[in-house]
């Protein structure tokens, strides 16, 4: 009884094993990718940087949207709680686009994730007077590759020190 | 900058009408009229005189390889080797010995010469129809010497004109961004250069981001964005004096600018609290209008050439598409439906078509579409290009295009390139840095 229970475990645990070492090896890049993007957005913590310990800079997007996903909200109250402990720091948040669209077109989603970014900072408690916009469009991306990745890096908003 | 100088112009002789030869340009260039550019004949004398100042040792062979090249260039014209040319120039612009071209399958054929007359440059040219045995036009130029290579691009204008029946666009400049440095920290400048590509001058220094130049319709007035400390906003620029300003008082970004035909007004964009809205300030009394109020993004706006309708993108459906309302905002239509996203809607200088950007599974397209949205036609299809600008006549496309970089994010680069409308003709405009952003002047001389 016991030892078939034993042998059991063991041949559960070897069927998951093969199923993961053919899926790492099949397909090693992509789940390699598939860690850093959830969607097509960006989830890694390669380009992050960090305002205060624990409080990461920016926020990622999906291809043409503005929304806050979970993860960006969590971020941004970690913002908001930083910003209401240091009332003296004002700060610019920074939108930004991939290059797969139109430069002017770009400016405005730009402008519209890093307002989204704004929105959710001033429900935390945040005061609009603190905080600045930049839309720099496709203007400056910080992966310049040419690739879903390097794409999900760059839509981003990044909450920038003004002082 | 470049004063405009007068180019004093004569009609030297009263010419035939009879229009025999006729070169029919909405079709493609698949059999481009082969033409003589005989060079320009000059005298000893003159020759010295120009050499002296201009440090061209012929300036006559000068002037006619500018329009060569451009008649080249158009896709219209197969200009033949000089090689094969019987007979000298200065004779051949007295009286032409017709067998002798037509023996080089010359269908036409340009003649002239050039005087160093009181400090000035005079130029005659005159357009031979060869098969018929006459002359088809005759114009004389003077200037002062500095102006040579307008003169070829004027002469090049008249004889396209003569032969295709639609004014040229040659004597134009191109207003553009140059581009310099990695793909994550792009200098970049304005910049300003004949069509050709000659006299390529830097207007600003690289010091803010620039982007967008658009030229003024009715004069040497360019507006373009500027992130002039850190605020990205609408400016105003007189290229002959330099003088700039920023375009109203928005409390937020103002971008993708343009001029209204006439040249009064400017359209933008002006973005605030996540919406992108579309507004004109009339640069006379200031006066400054909101011409759409929706929550999407609206932007990239165009006149149409009588100035009664506007062309923009909007996503207020979702996506990305083409819309067009009255000038006053009423009756918004929208007009693109194919698949995919459509963006940089711009109105031709002729009025019937709309050149835009699509981007479908991943490809970035140049197209035209008629004003209604019907007759989509797609001239070219790209990794990545976009913000067509129309020739001043409506017939060539001028846009950019940005390479795809290898996996370790290398290898990036943006150039401008231009397209006939009838999607033959694609060709590079070299520029001594990258490029992006282009934008076609009116025609100089008129």
């Amino acid at each position: 009884m016991r030892l078939n229970k034993i042998l059991k475990n063991t041949l559960l645990v070897l069927t998951a094993c093969l199923v993961l070492s053919a899926c790492a090896t099949k397909k090693e890049v992509a789940t390699d990718i598939q860690s850093q993007m959830q969607g097509d957005v960006y989830t890694g913590t390669d380009t992050v940087e960090y305002l205060a310990d624990g409080v990461p800079d920016r926020v990622f997007f999906a291809t043409n949207e503005s929304i806050l996903t979970t993860a960006s909200r969590e971020t941004l109250r970690s913002q908001a709680g930083w910003l209401r402990k240091n009332p003296s720091i004002n700060v610019v948040l920074e939108g930004h686009a991939d290059e797969r669209g139109t430069r002017e077109y770009n400016l405005a989603l730009g402008e519209r994730r890093a307002n989204a970014a704004k929105d959710y900072l001033m429900t935390y408690g945040i005061s609009s007077d603190r905080i600045t916009v930049l839309s720099y469009g496709k203007e400056r991306p910080v992966d310049s590759g040419s690739n879903p990745l390097a794409w999900s890096k760059n839509r981003r908003s990044v909450t920038v020190k003004a002082n | 900058m470049t004063k405009k100088i007068l180019i004093l112009l004569f009609i030297l002789i009263p010419f035939n009408a009879n229009a025999l030869i006729e070169v029919d340009i909405t079709r493609g260039n698949l059999n481009p009229l082969p033409l003589a550019v005989s060079p320009l004949s000059i005298d000893e004398e003159s020759r010295k005189g120009f050499e002296k100042i201009l440090k061209k040792e012929n300036i006559g062979s000068e002037i006619s390889n500018i329009v060569e090249n451009n008649l080249r260039t158009s896709g219209l014209f197969n200009p033949l080797d000089k090689k094969a040319f019987l007979q000298a120039p200065d004779i051949a612009n007295l009286k032409p010995r017709f067998e002798d071209w037509n023996l080089i399958k010359a269908q036409a054929l340009i003649t002239g010469k050039v005087n160093y007359v009181d400090d000035k440059l005079r130029v005659e040219f005159r357009l031979w129809d060869v098969l018929a045995a006459k002359e088809m036009m005759a114009l004389a130029f003077t200037t002062v010497p500095n102006n040579w290579r307008r003169v070829g691009h004027i002469i090049s204008d008249k004889v396209y004109e003569r032969l295709t029946g639609e004014k040229g666009y040659f004597d134009t400049r191109i207003i553009y961004v140059s581009e310099e440095g990695p793909k994550t920290q792009r200098i970049k400048k304005l910049a300003i250069m004949d069509q050709d590509g000659a006299n390529n001058k830097f207007l600003t220094l690289g010091n803010e981001l620039v982007l967008t130049p658009r030229f003024n319709p009715a004069s040497q007035m360019v507006t373009y964005l500027s992130y002039f400390k850190n605020m990205p906003r609408v400016y105003l620029l007189d290229i002959e004096t330099g003088t700039q300003e920023v375009v109203g008082d928005f409390p937020g970004m103002t971008f993708a600018p343009r001029f209204s035909p006439d040249g009064k007004k400017i359209i933008m964009s002006f973005a605030k609290d996540g919406k992108s809205d579309i507004y004109t300030m009339d640069l006379e009394n200031r006066i400054v209008e909101k011409i759409t109020n929706h929550p999407s993004i609206d932007t990239s706006p165009s006149y149409s050439p009588d100035g009664k309708y506007i062309t923009f993108n909007s996503d207020r459906s979702g996506y990305q598409q083409i819309y067009v309302m009255k000038n006053d905002g009423s009756d918004v239509r929208r007009i693109s439906f194919g698949n995919g996203l459509y963006g940089t809607p711009v109105w031709s200088p002729r009025g019937d078509l709309i050149a835009f950007t699509k981007l479908h599974k991943g490809k970035f397209y140049i197209g035209v579409m008629r004003t209604d949205g019907s007759g989509e036609r797609l001239l070219t299809e790209n990794y990545y290009q976009e913000a067509p600008s129309w020739s001043p006549n409506g017939r060539v496309l001028i846009f950019y295009r940005e390479t795809k970089t290898n996996a370790k994010g290398e290898g990036f680069s943006a150039k401008l390139w231009s397209i006939d409308l009838t999607g033959y003709n694609e060709r590079q405009i070299k520029t001594p840095t990258d490029a992006s952003d282009p934008s076609w002047s009116s025609l100089l001389s008129n």
